[in-house]
């Protein structure tokens, strides 16, 4: 039996113990903003926070994160108002939406360790994260806005 | 077109061919609410009156102008308004529902969207592709609201005994300004279902200098809050009780088949539950599934561990030996040989071998995957005769009868709930994953998910056409063009629905290679024949992206052998302000739209060039290894013009400082949309051009997944893209947004990159070749 905290709930798994994370919240627990989009951490889609780190959490096992803190897009703020959110909606930053819980999960990361990253440690820190919408001019100036005081 | 002529219009992709049209193609609740404004959505259909005519009545099931189907509202006020089309992050949804909150004088913060099943009679046409859905249906969502307000204003003129004239719908209440009454939407709403719905011909429309919402671009998607909070519902994201996960593995060859499998170590694989059959259809498949054998597991993790471990044996039939670099000969030997002849104007060899100089340009574009971030997934509950599909589709109606078809049962039982589309570029027009999730459901009783992995996804795509384009211009001693032969090859979307096809259909001849909108004397263009070795299908802006590609190539090539400015080279070759002829061609294809409404105008043409001339400066001064390259192109009836800066360094790394696009599209809706459309447009024309290559070998994709299909990521991407939106005549009807952005990105690109390196890439992609 593997336990672990997501969004500050204990959960337990007793299943395989090398399902990705990604599946195990997803078709487990229910927790569908965090996204499957290529299953090989090249995308970012399913950016989740263990601890203050982003993680791939298709290619993160559930054992991986046995008594580990994992925060999805669910639990990043009571409200959906952390910066990063606030910053996505008055940019209007997505298209089709689907990749941007990963890129807010991994902005949110960043601003954690680097509050005040400049334009290219942003590039830089975002570009694990794809969209094939091609909403980057918009993520990079709303984590600088994030970053700045919404 | 009265809709109702011809109810028995031809189904599936047939209909879409017969109409000589490209076509890819939570049930209401809430609407019968007491005291609401729709009691019940009575079936009345009307086609849109409107100043200019569109291709819209002549799509599968029309349009439908009918307020009691589209709007309803609720005691409380509030309004709800139906997007039957699919939203894959073009704006749709929020676009076409605040046209009819203008029209209705609606509070938009009071207004809910509701998404509508597939049903085209009730709606109209719902297939969401072609870059259609504000170009035929701004008129009718115009008239929609405009009725329904006529209809509360009657309401509340009843309720005060005055005259209809001396009251007015205002921000949500009807107001009687004489006596300083006033009535909100709520209160009227009982009683306005109850009046008549006026006719359309005599509905009063506002006026555009009063729009609040329409041309303002003030407005945010309506979910945009869900979308960060991670509560919005993809294809993915819908789960049923009792609901199992799937996962498919499909005849790796288009046309294979499945010989035997042995499942049984996917059976000992923790939470696999099942493994069977999937039926297939011979190729040429259509969007019937390819078949396989199906993994069933308690989620999808498990299910993809179980096909892992799945043993089968295929045949790979007949294109088990396509090899995308032999084919590539192929197209191009072709391409050096006459064609099928597709427009034919003036003598075009006779003035070749006249000319001074013939500068010969050849272009080779591979295969694309789509590859939107949502894979293909869809749900499916199949129970005795009735099917429920929940998909992320953009062609419910055409999804709704290949369901019916495909599980033999009444169109009528199925029901197809469309989900917000995570991506789409053309690829979730067609419904096989949606068809896949039926049939499994209805073998295996419960509800099922079908979820495509990545590498699904790229190994069967519906693909980009691969083509090879050869232009010959034949110039003068003064250094004027005098003949033009443009030869296009490329395998057929056609292909994929018949056998055989081996030229291109109208619709593809008509994107970019027969409405060659340049004035030179002798022009001809020519359709050598290529068959198909994959599914071939529309990706974003389809076969304009070679066309263009080729054109603007070739633009930019003449500049440089007669030494002139490739934006004063374009300009001449697109000549005076005029309509463009297409009387030679026997078959001319205008997206479906009649060319009285949208002809091939080269005034508009020329302004986005100029204004992108202008507003991206052109000519700036370039640093070193800099360079500017320019295209232009109409497409999905709107033109287009970009500016690209590149930078190349000593060892050739390529990147994007800058990139200025102008676009005429007509009347618009949400500036703010177009412009996330086109800078979207340039990131995806940067992939394509970077990048963009699916190569086949023994007949199968080789390919996997995202590393060796890349797309741009956000630290190669343009530092800034700027967009100019022209500002629409009075009545100019309004056109495509979605795909045109697409085409002219790569030539401005590579013509940028001649500018920077001298180095002409004829090729796409770009790959190495800037490599020193």
């Amino acid at each position: 039996m593997i336990k672990l905290k997501i969004n500050g709930q204990e959960q337990t798994w007793d299943g395989d113990a090398s399902l990705p994370l990604l599946w195990f919240l997803r078709d487990e627990v229910g927790l569908t903003g965090t996204k499957y989009g290529c299953g090989q951490a090249l995308c970012g889609s399913c950016t989740v926070l263990v601890e203050k780190e982003a993680v791939r959490s298709c290619i993160t096992s559930v054992s991986d994160v046995a008594g580990r803190d994992v925060t999805t897009i669910e639990g990043l703020h009571p409200t959906g108002d952390h910066p990063v959110q606030k910053a996505w909606r008055q940019i209007n930053v997505p298209q089709c939406g689907f990749c941007q819980t990963g890129q807010i999960m991994q902005a949110a990361s960043l601003l954690m360790q680097n509050p005040k990253p400049s334009h290219d440690q942003i590039r830089d820190a975002m570009s694990g994260n794809i969209c094939r919408c091609g909403c980057y001019q918009r993520i990079e100036n709303a984590v600088h806005l994030a970053s700045t005081g919404v | 077109m009265n809709i109702f002529a011809n109810p028995n219009k031809p189904r599936g992709f047939e209909r879409s061919i017969k109409v000589e049209n490209l076509s890819r193609r939570g049930i209401l609740k809430g609407l019968g609410l007491a005291g609401s404004f729709v009691l019940a959505a009575p079936l009345m259909s009307r086609s849109a009156f409107a100043a200019y005519e569109t291709g819209a009545s002549k799509m599968p099931h029309g349009t439908v102008v009918d307020p009691r189907v589209f709007v309803s509202i609720a005691p409380d006020g509030i309004v709800t308004i139906i997007a039957h089309r699919s939203e894959m992050g073009t704006g749709v949804r929020t676009s076409l529902p605040l046209v009819v909150a203008e029209e209705l004088e609606a509070n938009w913060s009071r207004v809910r969207v509701q998404q509508a099943d597939g049903d085209e009679v009730k709606y109209g046409n719902q297939d969401t592709d072609g870059s259609r859905s504000t170009r035929h249906y701004l008129m009718p969502m115009r008239q929609i609201g405009a009725c329904a307000r006529t209809m509360l204003e009657s309401a509340a003129a009843r309720r005060w005994s005055v005259p209809a004239t001396e009251v007015k719908a205002v921000n949500h209440e009807v107001v009687h300004s004489a006596s300083g009454r006033k009535l909100g939407f709520g209160e009227l709403a009982a009683d306005a279902a109850k009046e008549p719905v006026p006719s359309i011909e005599g509905l009063k429309l506002k006026d555009p200098k009063d729009f609040r919402y329409l041309g303002k671009g003030e407005i945010g998607i309506v979910d945009l809050r869900d979308i960060t909070t991670g509560t919005a519902r993809y294809g993915a994201d819908v789960r049923l009780p009792g609901m199992k996960y799937a996962v498919i593995a499909r005849p790796p060859v288009t046309g294979g088949k499945l010989v035997s499998f042995d499942g049984s170590e996917a059976m000992k694989i923790s939470g696999v539950e099942k493994v069977l059959e999937v039926k297939g259809w011979p190729w040429p498949s259509k969007f019937q599934p390819l078949g396989g054998v199906a993994v069933i597991a308690r989620n999808t993790g498990a299910a993809i561990k179980g096909r892992d471990a799945l043993k089968v044996v295929w045949e790979d039939g007949p294109n088990g030996k396509y090899d995308s670099a032999a084919y590539r000969k192929e197209l191009e030997d072709a391409a050096r040989k006459p064609g099928l002849i597709v427009r034919k104007e003036g003598d075009v060899d006779a003035a070749l071998k006249s000319a001074d100089k013939v500068i010969v340009g050849e272009y080779y574009l591979p295969h694309l995957a789509h590859v939107s971030m949502e894979p293909p997934v869809a749900v499916a509950e199949v129970r005795a005769n009735k099917a429920e599909i929940w998909a992320p589709v953009q062609s419910p109606g055409g999804t709704r009868e290949d369901v019916a078809k495909t599980l033999d049962i009444p169109i009528e039982n199925v029901t197809i709930n469309v989900t917000l589309l995570g991506g789409g570029f053309g690829r979730k027009s067609k419904c096989d994953f949606a068809l896949e999730a039926a049939l499994l459901s209805k073998e295996l009783g419960v509800p099922v998910k079908v979820q495509w992995t990545r590498e699904d996804d790229i190994h069967h795509d519906f693909l980009h056409t691969v083509s090879a384009e050869r232009i010959e211009a034949g110039l003068d001693k003064n250094g004027k063009v005098i003949a033009w032969r443009h030869r296009s090859v490329a395998p057929s979307i056609a292909s994929t629905f018949a056998a055989g096809a081996v030229h291109q259909a109208p619709f593809e001849l008509g994107m970019g290679l027969i409405d060659l909108p340049f004035e030179i004397a002798n022009i001809q263009c020519e359709n050598p024949e290529a068959a198909a070795h994959t599914r071939i299908g529309w990706f974003r802006s389809v076969s304009n992206i070679p066309r263009a590609f080729a054109v603007q190539s070739m633009v930019g090539e003449i500049a440089r052998a007669t030494n002139r400015d490739q934006k004063d080279m374009l300009l001449e070759l697109i000549g005076a302000p005029r309509i463009v002829d297409l009387s030679s061609v026997k078959d001319p294809w205008n997206y479906g739209e009649p060319y009285g409404s949208y002809p091939i105008d080269t005034a508009r043409l020329r302004k986005v060039v100029e204004l992108v001339a202008q507003k991206g400066e052109w000519g700036r001064p370039m640093a070193k290894g800099h360079g500017l390259g320019i295209a232009v192109h109409r497409s999905f009836v709107s033109y287009i013009a970009t500016i690209v800066e590149v930078a190349v360094d000593e060892k050739g790394k390529l990147t994007v400082p800058r990139v200025d696009t102008a676009i005429d599209c007509g009347t618009f809706v949400n500036p703010e949309r177009i412009e996330s459309q086109l800078e979207g447009a340039a990131i995806m024309g940067l992939s394509l051009a970077k990048y963009g290559e699916v190569t086949f070998k023994d007949g199968k994709v080789q390919q996997k997944n995202l590393d060796d299909f890349p797309v741009i990521r956000i630290d190669e991407s343009p530092r800034v893209t700027n967009v100019y939106i022209v500002p629409p005549g009075p009545d100019t009807p309004p056109s495509g947004v979605g795909e045109p952005g697409v085409p002219p990105f790569a030539p401005a690109l590579t013509n940028a990159i001649f500018a920077a390196t001298g180095k002409r890439i004829r090729v796409l992609p770009i790959g190495k070749q800037l490599e020193t």
